[in-house]
C-alpha cells in the first residue's frame, strides 16, 4: 500500500498530540475562551463521527479534542473543519489559546468581557513561539475567578472601582450587607463607609445599590503573573491593577519580551522560574516602564505550592 | 403591606418564589420579603434589582433581614 502523501505544514503547527496505539492521534482543536457556535459544533461532532471513535474529550483549558484520528485522516480532518473556520490549537513553546468564563455578558458576576479579550489575544498572539516553554493566559470576569486565572503565565481578572455619591444614598444599608469583604460599614451619619484596604473590586456594592449611588469609577483588569500547573505548580502574583481591555495584547506582548529575553539559554523554563531566577523587580520596571498608571508598587515573587512529597527538609 | 416570608428557602428558591409571588402584584405595590443571613440576603436583593424592580431598604430583624420594595413595571 502508497504511503498516504500528509501535509506536514499541519503537523508542524502542532494540535496533533500522539496516542498509544499505532497511527492514531488526538487533535486538539482551538476554542478561544471555550465559546463555540453551535454550527461548528454541529461540523465538528460529524468529523468526529466520521473520523474517530464516537467520543470527543472536552479538555481542561476549554478545548474539544478529538480522539482516535488516524494520522492519514489528518489533511482531510483538517480540511473539513476548515468548512466552518474551525482550527487546529498548538503545543509546544508557543502563546496557547486562552481560557475565559463567560464573563459579563450572561454572568450576572461578570465585570468586564472576557469572551472578547479572549478572541483578541487568539487573534493576534496564538502561536507566537517563546523560544523557551509554553505560555498561557487566562481570563476571569470577576475576582470570584472561577477560571483559576492566577495559575496561568499571565492571568486577568475583571475589576471595578466603585466610587460613592453620598447626596443619592437613602441610607438603606444594602451595599454594607452584601459586601463581603468587609469593606463596608454604615457610619454614624447612616452612610456607607469605604475603607479601600479591603476592597477586592468585586463591584457588589454597586450592583445592589438601589439608587445608583455606587458608580464605577473605573473598570478593568487585575493582572497575575508567573503561574501554571503541572507537576511543580507556581501561583501568580499581582503586577497591575484596572489595566483597561484595550491595553491587554500590548501588556502580554510585554511580558513575552521580558520572558524571551531574561530566558535566553535557559532552556524549556516557565514564565514563573525565570522571575524566580531575575527577581520580580526586573519584570515590574520593564512593565512600569511602559505602564505606569497601572502597575503596583511593588509585588512578590511566584508562590511555589508544595504539592509533592517529600516536602523539603524531610525525608520521606 | 403585604409580608412575603422566605425565611429556611435556599439559593436560588427564594428568588424564583420572589419571582412568581409578584406575578400576583400590581405594579408600583410595595412588598416585603423576609430573608435569611448569609447567602440570601446578599444575592435576593440584587437579583430583584436586575428584574426591574425598585429596592426601598433593608432591616435587620432578629435573626433575620427586612427587604422592601416597590414592584416595578413589567
Ligand atoms: C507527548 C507529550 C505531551 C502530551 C501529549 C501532552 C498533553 C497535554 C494535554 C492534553 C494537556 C491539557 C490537558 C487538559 O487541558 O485537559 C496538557 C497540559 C499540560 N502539560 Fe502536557 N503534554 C505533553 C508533554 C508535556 C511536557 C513535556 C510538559 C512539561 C515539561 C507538559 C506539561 C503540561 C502541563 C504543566 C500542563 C497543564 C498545566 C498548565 O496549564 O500549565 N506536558 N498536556
Ligand atoms: C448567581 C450566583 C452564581 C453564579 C451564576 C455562579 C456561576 C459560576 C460558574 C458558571 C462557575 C464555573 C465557571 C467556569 O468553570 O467557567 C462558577 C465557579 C465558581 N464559583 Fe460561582 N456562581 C455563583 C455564585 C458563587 C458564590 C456565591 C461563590 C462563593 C461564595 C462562588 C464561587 C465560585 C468558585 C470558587 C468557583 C470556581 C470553582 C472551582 O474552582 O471549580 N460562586 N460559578
Ligand atoms: S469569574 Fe466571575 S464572571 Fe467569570 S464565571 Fe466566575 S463568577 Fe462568573
Ligand atoms: S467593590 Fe466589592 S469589596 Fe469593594 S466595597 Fe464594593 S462590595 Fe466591597
Ligand atoms: S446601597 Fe446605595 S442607597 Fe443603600 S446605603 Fe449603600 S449607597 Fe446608600
Amino acid at each position: 500500500m502508497a504511503e498516504p502523501k500528509i501535509d506536514l505544514k499541519n503537523l508542524k503547527a502542532g494540535g496533533f498530540i500522539k496516542e498509544r496505539g499505532k497511527d492514531l492521534f488526538t487533535v486538539r482543536l482551538r476554542v478561544p475562551g471555550g465559546r463555540m457556535s453551535v454550527d461548528r459544533l454541529s461540523k465538528i461532532a460529524a468529523v468526529a463521527q466520521k473520523y474517530g471513535k464516537g467520543y470527543v474529550h472536552l479538555s481542561v483549558r476549554q478545548s474539544i479534542e478529538l480522539i482516535n484520528i488516524n494520522f492519514a485522516d489528518f489533511d482531510a480532518v483538517v480540511a473539513e473543519l476548515g468548512e466552518e473556520q474551525q482550527k487546529v490549537a498548538s503545543c509546544g513553546a508557543r502563546v496557547r489559546v486562552p481560557t475565559a468564563c463567560g464573563g459579563c455578558e450572561y454572568n450576572p458576576n461578570g465585570l468586564v468581557g472576557t469572551q472578547k479579550s479572549a478572541l483578541e489575544v487568539d487573534q493576534k498572539l496564538f502561536g507566537t513561539a517563546t523560544g523557551h516553554h509554553k505560555f498561557k493566559v487566562g481570563f476571569a470576569g470577576c475576582p470570584f475567578d472561577c477560571p483559576k486565572s492566577a495559575t496561568n503565565d499571565v492571568g486577568f481578572q475583571g475589576a471595578v472601582w466603585p466610587k460613592l455619591d453620598s447626596d443619592g444614598c437613602i441610607s438603606c444599608g444594602l451595599c454594607a450587607k452584601s459586601c463581603a469583604e468587609g469593606a463596608l460599614s454604615m457610619g454614624a451619619d447612616n452612610k456607607p463607609v469605604f475603607d479601600a484596604a479591603k476592597c477586592i473590586y468585586c463591584g457588589d456594592c454597586i450592583k445592589v445599590c438601589p439608587t445608583g449611588a455606587w458608580s464605577a469609577e473605573k473598570k478593568g483588569y487585575t493582572v497575575r503573573i508567573g503561574g501554571k500547573w503541572g507537576r511543580r505548580p507556581l501561583v501568580g502574583t499581582l503586577y497591575a491593577t484596572f489595566v483597561p481591555e484595550e491595553r491587554v495584547v500590548d501588556f502580554i506582548a510585554a511580558v513575552l519580551g521580558w520572558y524571551q529575553e531574561k530566558a535566553e539559554g535557559a532552556g524549556r523554563v516557565r514564565l514563573g522560574d525565570i522571575i524566580i531566577r531575575e527577581g520580580w523587580q526586573s519584570l515590574l520596571e520593564r512593565l512600569r516602564s511602559e505602564f505606569p498608571e497601572y502597575v503596583v508598587q511593588e509585588t512578590i515573587a511566584p508562590q511555589v505550592i508544595q504539592s509533592q512529597l517529600p516536602l523539603p527538609g524531610q525525608q520521606a | 403591606m403585604q409580608s412575603i416570608d422566605l425565611r429556611g428557602v435556599t439559593c436560588p428558591t427564594n428568588f424564583v418564589m420572589a419571582k412568581l409571588k409578584l406575578e400576583d402584584i400590581e405594579v408600583g405595590t410595595t412588598v416585603e420579603f423576609l430573608l435569611d443571613d448569609g447567602e440570601p440576603v446578599k444575592n435576593v436583593p440584587r437579583s430583584l434589582k436586575d428584574e426591574g424592580h425598585k429596592l426601598l431598604g433593608l432591616q435587620e430583624r432578629d435573626g433575620y433581614y427586612v427587604l422592601t420594595l416597590e414592584k416595578g413595571a413589567e
